[in-house]
């Protein structure tokens, strides 16, 4: 177990490095010169010039790439052209508030994914399955800036129960709870949906299974049946999904904050992108993807757990 | 006479599909003596396997029985209740399947799935079924079984899983094992190991087998009586010498002629000409006549009952009725038979 763990940790290596190379040269492709726009509009060709010496811009793309590099190892990210302050810092102080997003939605699909999923399985072909399943289809196709406008328009605006903006401060969600909900459900539905259909699913290939037939002729309840025996291996695909969702949601998380006005990453990118700022937009990309490849780790590692088939060795 | 510690009656299973009731299982009966072994014989699907499901009441969820009894010890199990009949499963009837590979849930150690028997049923805690496990590992002939009991599936060989699936099934001293192609997946020098484990621990624990297999060597070897089963029905039911010595219904005749024996004079195999009939498309006389050599315009045209000799044998065949149309001496592939009318 411990060998497949360092194996698969040095595995991301490769793939961090592609990443990085992946977002370096995407930014560097995009036409326009970053000088030009720290320089303003009417900046005589000196200044640009000048600002292009300052950034290395006229050293070779690979000369470039290697400096910024040492720089990210160092845990330097550059300087935001348009602040002036250092990149890691603009993303420190936001990082934790999409984590925390993306946690709690996580949490959120998963949990109510997983109930409905199970109760679609285990009722299949009824009444509840049915209506389960049709919510389900929505809350997949519902795009998540439309459903959070809605959800401002009924609860925040209309109703006036909960507040229609997130006020969160670089600690974190802080005082309010009810801040809280309602980016969580805008951002956590779509992922619920998908894992309750992939557990529902998913559920209904285990039930069919000789082993569980094995496990009725033991003379086993229906719920032991159910919960131990068809749960535990129906998990394991929707595990996968999980891990995807989470970083789904990571970038999902761009719109919801936008929405909601939560000073979190996505919205530290969506600025940036407007205002070119192109450190920050590097460096965004770059801490997200890591986060991603990490994230998938874990599942790997916690999908080893579960299946004890699995053997990569 | 016997105890009968089983009986079936006139079974009647039907799976309820978008394209109509499929009859499975249709006017199944047999009995099986305590501490004996009844083989059920058939082609794949005859509703041999429906057959045993339906005894245990585990059939898929469109699948139902429709009528007949299974008397467990004088009692109609077919009453009991779902909570009753789960007192009865892995506990007094227990059930091991054709595919070792897939019959064994990958996710849980060895242990585990034998001890869930013994904490369900004897209210072992787990420590005390977990000693259990090791002690029934060993006696299905597990080498090393404390480090086996720790092992999941994956780990086993085929033969080694069906030895579990064994000890499962034995865990709780069952009265009744079912056994449902057991060795049909297996090589064959391990299908020998596991017919003489079943057939040794059926004599060390004195229980009764039902043997479900589509291959009559398996029966001569370990079964005293014999139900041929065709198109979901029993053709035949006699013990096993009678049946091999002098099958008497077309079909069980076939069956015979068309295997490889080394004890009998066999110019050439013969076949059985035909298809088995489709579920959906059954002949209205007897299932059989189709493919008989010696049908007969009564066999096209009406089903006959399990006919008794007396002796406890029967069979569903016109050809030993009163009513018989046909000649005195029949020639069924090749054998002759003298008919009753």
């Amino acid at each position: 177990m411990l060998k497949y763990i360092i194996r698969r940790v040095l595995q991301t290596i490769p793939v961090l490095i592609g990443v990085s190379i992946l977002v370096f040269s995407l930014m560097h492709l995009i036409p326009g010169n970053p000088a030009q726009i720290i320089a303003g509009e009417g900046a005589s060709e000196q200044t640009v010039r000048q600002i292009e010496e300052r950034l290395g811009l006229n050293d070779p793309i690979h000369i470039q790439y290697f400096n910024y590099m040492s720089g990210v190892l160092q845990g330097d990210l550059g300087n935001s052209v348009r602040s002036g302050r250092a990149v890691s810092d603009e993303i420190g102080a936001r990082f934790w508030v999409t984590v925390e997003l993306s946690f709690y939605a996580t949490i959120l699909a998963v949990f109510i994914g997983l109930m409905a999923g199970i109760i679609s399985a285990v009722r299949r072909y009824t009444v509840a399955d049915t209506a389960i399943m049709v919510i389900a289809l929505f809350g997949l196709s519902m795009p998540n800036f439309w459903l959070g406008l809605v959800l401002i328009d009924w609860f925040a605006v209309g109703a006036g129960w909960l507040p229609e903006w997130a006020k969160l401060r670089p600690s974190g969600w802080g005082d309010s709870w009810r801040q809280v909900i309602l980016p969580v459900i805008t951002l956590g539905t779509g992922g619920a949906a998908i894992i309750a259909r992939m557990t529902r699913s998913s559920m209904l290939e285990v039930i069919n299974q000789d082993y569980i037939r094995t496990a009725r002729a033991k003379g086993l309840t229906d719920r032991i049946v159910t919960y131990r025996h068809a749960l535990k291996n129906a998990l394991i695909p929707v595990v996968t999904v999980v891990g995807l969702e989470f970083g789904g949601f990571l970038g999902g998380a761009v719109l919801t904050e936008t929405i909601f006005a939560i000073n979190g990453m996505g919205r530290l990118t969506v600025q940036a992108i407007t205002q070119r700022d192109f450190p920050i937009v590097q460096g965004a990309v770059l801490v997200l993807s890591v986060l991603f490849v990490f994230v998938n780790l874990i599942v790997d590692i916690s999908y080893k757990l579960l299946n004890k088939r699995i053997d990569l060795n | 006479m016997e105890e009968t510690i089983l009986d079936v009656r006139g079974l009647r299973t039907s799976f309820f599909t978008d394209e109509g009731e499929v009859k499975a299982v249709d006017g199944v009966s047999f009995s099986v003596p305590k501490g004996k072994t009844i083989g059920i014989v058939g082609e794949s699907g005859s509703g041999k396997s429906i057959t045993s499901l339906s005894i245990l009441r585990l059939l898929a969820e469109n699948g139902k029985v429709v009528d007949g009894e299974v008397l467990f010890k004088g009692e109609n199990i077919l009453d009991y209740s779902e909570k009753q009949m789960r007192g009865l499963r892995g506990n007094k009837i227990s059930m091991i399947f054709q595919e070792p590979m897939t019959s064994l849930n990958p996710v849980f150690t060895v242990g585990q799935q034998i001890s869930e028997s013994l904490t369900t049923h004897q209210g072992m805690n787990k420590k005390q079924a977990m000693a259990k496990s090791v002690d029934l590992l060993k006696l299905v002939g597990i080498p090393s079984p404390e480090k086996r009991v720790t092992q999941y599936p994956y780990e086993l060989s085929g033969g080694m899983r069906q030895r579990v699936m064994i000890a499962m099934a034995l865990a709780c001293n069952p009265e009744i094992l079912v056994a449902d192609e057991p060795t049909t997946a297996l090589d064959v020098t391990i299908q020998a190991q596991i017919l003489g484990l079943i057939k040794d621990l059926q004599n060390r624990l004195g229980m009764s087998v039902i043997f479900i297999t589509h291959d009559l060597g398996v029966v001569a070897e370990t079964c005293d009586y014999v139900a041929v089963m065709y198109a979901g029905q029993v053709v035949e039911y006699s013990d096993v010498r009678t049946l091999f010595r002098r099958p008497r219904h077309p079909y069980t005749i076939g069956l015979l002629k068309s295997l490889p024996r080394p004890d009998a004079d066999q110019e050439k195999l013969v076949p059985i000409h035909g298809m088995v009939p489709s579920p959906f498309k059954m002949p209205t006389g007897c299932r059989f006549a189709p493919r008989c050599p010696a049908a007969t315009d009564l066999c096209r045209e009406k089903l006959p009952d399990l006919f008794d000799d007396g002796e406890g044998n029967q069979v569903r065949c016109w050809i030993y009725d009163e009513e018989w149309p046909g000649p005195k001496e029949v020639d069924v592939f090749g054998e002759e038979r003298i008919a009753k009318g």
